[in-house]
């Protein structure tokens, strides 16, 4: 995970609230067996709308989300986080996050900005007045600033260390690397391994045939 | 104050110990793996440059999408193809050991462990699949978890954990003749509901659960998950220590020798304090069957579907009016008489040896109910050899049942064993949801023998009433 201190870019006005993981990737996609190439399902169902935002020549290169609140309910699919950032979201803003949403963005080094109801509709407006501007997301400040606005956002202390630090939970795990080694040593030498793989003798297994 | 068999498991894992509400670190002595959870976790291992910690601690199976039948030819399905050929180039390329289609021991993840000697007490034991608790049947802390848990397990051997809740589960007494393992845990299931065991290892102690084999012990455990608990514990046993022994990757000679030592030291003591605790009668029980559209929603088979108006409470009530309009069944109806299409043996609940003899031992020289089709699925590939040597496959072919190659099949329908809308059937798996077994299918869970005794007589039965036939 890339450490995240600032982040400038364009941002996305998505003025609707409680998006959920199913508009945010639909059941469909979810039969991949890869973790990347999700842009295409991003909000899939809306992208076919030319008017939808995403599709607007000012908007191509979005990567700060300004959404309503509630955004992230519904299922507990990491998939969600993963098409956000596959179109390239760096920052989710919004008075309120689904739980789940949340903790797996974190995981995922998606930084989700929680900004007062008032502030993001103030964004909104600034953003209509001229679209396609940027905004500048400062984790370390945590504030959003746009020009003369600047916005103060929240997310909690462990979080945000873990997101400046561009820790995900296995790289975190990884710091105490020598504390596995350590316990490792101590397991007793008589507990199983898969490895050399040891089994009863192989025997030909003959397929079982449709009955007619 | 003593300790409890799962806080001794606990212990005896922690890598490091979180501090200020931090999870624990938790060591994990096998992680088992399988082709639908798995392939976003390595694909993660790719993209962030990492290896696999321990390959010597990992195993793979091919399960949840293999066709029980034609076997040897390429896999219809693409998307189960794809999940297939996914996890074989995984398996090559970080060197896990795996066990393909056709292999002598391929099969359900949960039958596989076990039956290699790789399932021990006093292990931690994951997979990213939910009834991982299957394996807490000998004595180990064995829970399922999610994709990025698989992929954390896999580059560090650890998992970042908050500590579990202990719960009791004590049967008294003897089974009554004709009840089963089966039939405790849906009555477990059916008493504390489906939400009751939610963050709790449960323990299942008492007269009844000690009597039990260890293969019946492992389908206790199994559904353990389905009473919302994360795990369920049998303290391992002279039965568990005599199932371990001799398989290809128990311990021998002298590590035999300082296993058990250890294994002994294995049970809850007397004074530790459980933070719940349930007691049923064995002598109560009979056989179970379901009735509704989850685990929870069980009755003896003797009883009738209930009716929703006479349930006090307001939730149970709604889910169970819910329950009986997608089951195509009316209150007052008697279990019995309910009829069934399809009668499936199988899953790692009830898809070893001992559940297919049991089942044989009643179809013997009967005639399957016209009408009714049954499928057999082992459990594993070994599972079907040992019943093929025993001349079983004979019995079930002979009575008109399917003889399939293993696999999860109909458990889960994600393979070409469904169930067509509207049909109904008597099964031995663990999961009656809405469409589990096929959109639209209709599930009554149910032990080996009632299935058995379904496929004879066409109706919900116990093998008692195919003596007064
Ligand atoms: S047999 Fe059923 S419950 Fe068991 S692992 Fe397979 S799908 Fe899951």
């Amino acid at each position: 995970m890339d450490k995240f201190t600032t982040h400038t870019g364009v941002a996305v006005p998505l003025p609707r609230s409680n998006v959920d993981t199913d508009q945010i990737i639909p059941a469909v996609y979810l039969k991949r067996v890869t973790r990347t190439g999700f842009e295409d399902a991003l909000f899939a169902a809306w992208r076919s709308d030319p008017d939808f935002v995403l599709n607007k020549d000012q908007y191509r290169n979005g990567s700060i989300l300004v959404a309503g609140p509630d955004f992230g309910t519904g299922s507990s699919r990491e998939h969600a986080v993963w098409a956000l950032k596959d179109y390239g979201f760096k920052v989710v803003i919004a008075s309120r996050f689904a739980d789940i949403f949340r903790g797996n963005s974190g995981k995922q080094g998606l930084l989700t900005a929680e900004v007062a109801q008032g502030d993001v509709e103030l964004l909104w407006k600034v953003l209509e007045e001229e679209p396609g501007r940027t905004l500048t997301v400062s984790l370390e400040d945590r504030t959003v600033s746009c020009g003369d606005v600047t916005v103060p956002f929240e997310i909690d202390d462990y979080t945000r260390w873990r997101l400046m630090e561009g820790l995900d939970d296995i790289g975190l795990t990884l710091k105490d690397e020598a504390a596995i080694t350590a316990f490792e040593s101590t397991r007793e030498a008589w507990r199983p391994t898969t490895l050399p793989a040891k089994h009863l003798p192989p025997v030909e297994i003959e397929s079982a045939r449709p009955s007619r | 104050m003593g300790t409890t068999l799962a806080e001794k498991l606990w212990q005896n894992h922690v890598v490091k110990k979180g501090e200020d509400g931090a999870p624990d670190l938790l060591y994990i002595d096998l992680h088992m793996i399988h082709e639908v959870t798995s392939p976003q976790a390595f694909e993660g291992l790719r993209l962030a440059s990492r290896t696999v910690r321990r390959p010597d601690l990992t195993i793979a199976t091919e399960d949840h999408n293999t066709p029980t039948l034609d076997i040897d030819k390429p896999i219809a399905d693409l998307t189960s193809r794809t999940q297939i050929d996914t996890l074989r180039a995984n398996a090559q390329e970080f060197g896990i050991r795996l066990h393909s289609l056709g292999d002598a021991d391929q099969g359900v993840v949960h039958v596989v462990g076990p039956q290699l000697g790789l399932t021990q007490p006093g292990m931690t034991v994951v997979c990213g699949d939910s009834h991982t608790s299957t394996h807490g049947a000998f004595g180990a802390l064995a829970f399922g978890i999610g994709t990025s848990e698989v992929e954390h397990v896999l580059a560090t051997q650890t998992l970042p954990l908050k500590p579990f809740k202990t719960m009791a589960v004590t049967v008294n007494g003897t089974l009554p003749e004709g009840t089963t393992a089966k039939d405790i845990i849906l009555a477990v299931i059916a008493k504390i509901g489906t939400g009751g065991g939610q963050g709790y290892v449960l323990e299942y102690r008492g007269e009844a659960i000690t009597t039990l084999s260890m293969e019946a012990r492992m389908t206790v455990c199994n559904m353990s998950i389905e009473a919302g608990a994360r795990a369920g514990l049998i303290a391992p046993d002279e039965t568990t220590f005599a199932y371990v022994e001799g398989r290809p990757h128990a311990p021998s000679g002298k590590d035999w020798d300082e296993a058990l030592a250890y294994w002994r030291t294995l049970v809850t003591d007397d004074d530790a304090v459980f933070d719940a605790e349930v007691v049923l009668e064995a002598s109560d029980l009979e056989p179970f069957a379901t009735w509704g559209t989850n685990p929870g929603q069980g009755l003896p088979l003797s009883a009738s579907v209930p009716d929703p108006a006479g349930m006090v409470d307001e939730n149970e009530r709604l889910a169970a009016e819910k329950a009986l309009a997608y089951m195509g069944l009316t209150p007052g109806t008697r279990l019995k008489d309910i009829s069934v299409d399809t009668v499936f043996l199988g899953s790692c609940t009830n898809g070893r040896i001992e559940d297919l003899r049991a089942a044989a031992a009643v179809l013997k020289g009967r005639t399957k109910a016209e009408g009714v089709r049954m499928l057999v699925v082992p459990g594993s590939a070994r599972v079907r050899l040992q019943a093929e040597a025993e001349g079983l496959d004979k019995v079930f072919t002979e009575f008109g049942a399917e003889w399939r190659n293993a696999g999860c099949s109909m458990c889960l329908g994600m393979n070409p064993d469904q169930l067509a809308p509207e049909e109904r059937s008597a099964s031995t798996s663990n999961r009656n949801f809405e469409g589990r077994q096929g959109k639209g299918g209709r599930t009554h869970l149910v032990s080996p023998l009632v299935a058995a005794a379904t496929a004879v007589r066409g109706t919900l039965s116990s093998p008692a009433d195919l003596d007064k036939d």
